[in-house]
């Protein structure tokens, strides 16, 4: 803790060009760029074991439960394997594109982590355009998915990459529309802002927000119950059918760091961050950050995977209606009392977020009707 | 008005599986821990009893794979048959039982073994030593209800599952 309260005090503001620019600034974003590298991998590798083990609970298993005390070390088993693995490349790949695809998948995934703050001021970058920088650089990932389908030249392959664009395209809507509602309330996109804005945390006052920024996020990073693109029984793994050794082992790191990242947003916007009373805030962060990523993996075990059809009509006849919807309804609020809202407003935004879900779901068909939801 | 189609269903199932979450779970550890065997278990391994054995031959005849081999030699002081070799060989051995159920002497029983991978197929060939009853190697209850009666009350479940640190 010492040394990032040094780092934070002894660094110039970020609003602007730092006036001591070879000195300060590089060293901040030396450290921090070490800091959130070992964060991400370490967090990944948490994610992975509470993944397994948990699933394994859930489903009346035990999980991974042979290396080292609790299975702990089972992330480690599983890199150091899949590092010995042969690197494996069709011989009718596109080798380049084949090649750069796990890079292109890997990097923005770890970019996202620039604007999240670990505490107050304790950010790579503290853009205020944060939240936008978010949407723009995350869905940057899809390229390199897309990439590693079409560069396998495997049909499976493509048809995951191409499941994966629709349903990132799809989701990406209802995505932006949820964190819209977040800004208007806390007046700015910078999320040490956001954070700093969360006197009562959003979840409170836009439970109907967070819900489809969840499911919205959940869809995005193509987890259960939306993993149409890695669907084991169609088709076999989808994009990385054809991948293996490193580059496999980076896909994988993109799974679990995207959702990392997606847990990280949802903290940061509607969980309050870092804030939290007596633990230091890096703390709060990472607890709130597993919560919600146990909370992925539950609904992860519980959930059947959705069709495709199923997919595509809960982005735009469910979601993207109920994200306008809580748009307007922020907008009046946020118009109404402009400097801070209400407690009053809690439990009347959770009464209409229950009523709105109620009432979309009586008027939710498929094929007008015909085909059963 | 059904409430499934409103939420209701997956708070069910979240609920559910967070219960499971917090119950033992039913699998067991298996080199550390084994399922309890049935008392009356057909297991992979003859016990011979060398005292009742009369060297008949019917258990070689009734073996449906010709797994047992029998080779006796006259004893003309006793008048009675010498039992000189005595192998089965569990390879082939699909555990009918028949073997036992013929025997008109009741020399012949089974044992709880169910464990006999081996690297070589001649290890698994038993002989006449490898078939006596010891300690290690207990008599099991199958076609014998009078042993299968004397032997302790057991359930086959376990009672937890004791994981492995």
């Amino acid at each position: 803790m010492a040394i990032i309260d040094f780092v934070i005090n002894s660094r110039v503001p970020m609003q602007a060009l730092p006036p001591d620019w070879p000195g300060g600034f590089w060293w901040h974003w030396l450290f921090f760029t070490v800091v959130i590298i070992g964060f991400v991998l370490t967090m990944v590798m948490g994610f992975i074991y509470i993944e397994r083990r948990g699933m394994g609970y859930m489903q009346s298993r035990l999980g991974p439960n042979r290396t080292g005390p609790f299975g702990l070390l089972q992330p480690v088993a599983d890199a150091l394997k899949v590092l010995l693995k042969e690197n494996i490349v069709p011989t009718t790949a596109d080798k380049l594109v084949h090649w750069l695809a796990p890079i292109v998948a890997f990097a923005p995934a770890l970019m996202i982590f620039a604007v999240i703050p670990f505490q107050d001021k304790a950010l790579l970058a503290d853009l205020n355009i944060g939240i936008l920088y978010i949407v723009a650089i995350s869905s940057v990932s899809t390229v390199g998915v897309f990439m590693a389908g079409w560069g396998s030249s495997s049909k499976y392959s493509l048809l995951g990459a191409m499941r994966n664009v629709a349903a990132v395209v799809s989701y990406e809507i209802p995505l932006v529309l949820a964190v819209v509602g977040v800004v208007m309330i806390a007046g700015s996109m910078s999320l040490n802002q956001i954070v700093l804005a969360q006197n009562i945390p959003f979840i409170l006052l836009q439970p109907l927000g967070c819900l489809l920024f969840f499911v919205a996020g959940c869809a995005e990073i193509n987890r259960s119950p939306f993993d149409l693109m890695e669907a084991d029984s169609e088709i076999v793994a989808g994009f990385h059918t054809e991948y293996s050794g490193m580059k496999f082992a980076m896909f994988y790191l993109v799974e679990y760091a995207e959702a990392l990242a997606i847990s990280a947003i949802i903290t940061t916007l509607f969980l309050g961050g870092w804030r939290g009373p007596l633990l230091p805030p890096i703390l709060w962060f990472v607890l709130k950050v597993v919560i919600v990523f146990f909370v992925m993996v539950w609904t992860r075990t519980t959930l059947p995977r959705v069709r495709i059809d199923q997919l595509m009509a809960l982005a735009w006849k469910f979601l993207l209606p109920l994200a306008l919807i809580n748009l307007v309804i922020t907008a009046i609020q946020v118009l109404i009392w402009p400097t801070a809202l209400p407690w009053i407003l809690v439990p009347v935004n959770f009464a209409i977020m229950v009523v709105l879900i109620l009432i979309w779901s009586k008027f939710f068909k498929l094929g007008l009707g015909r085909i059963e939801v | 008005m059904k409430f499934e189609r409103y939420g209701i269903g997956i708070a069910k199932g979240m609920t559910v599986t967070i219960k499971h979450l917090f119950r033992p779970s039913t699998v067991s550890q298996y080199p550390e821990q084994r399922l309890n065997t049935s008392r009356r278990i057909r297991g992979n391994e003859l016990i011979w009893s060398e005292e009742k054995c009369t060297g008949c031959g019917t258990c070689a005849k009734t073996c449906p794979q010709g797994a047992i081999e029998i080779v006796t030699s006259t004893n003309l002081v006793e008048n009675k048959y010498r039992v000189e070799k005595y192998e089965v060989d569990t390879g082939y051995c699909i555990q009918c039982a028949l073997c036992v159920e013929a025997c008109p002497f009741q020399a012949l029983f089974l044992s709880y073994q169910y464990e006999c991978a081996t690297y070589r197929r001649d290890e698994l060939i038993q002989g006449k030593e490898a078939m006596l009853e010891t300690p290690e190697r207990p008599v099991s209850g199958y076609f014998y209800p009078e042993r299968a009666a004397k032997l302790p009350k057991q359930t086959l479940l376990i009672e937890k599952v004791v994981e492995k640190r």
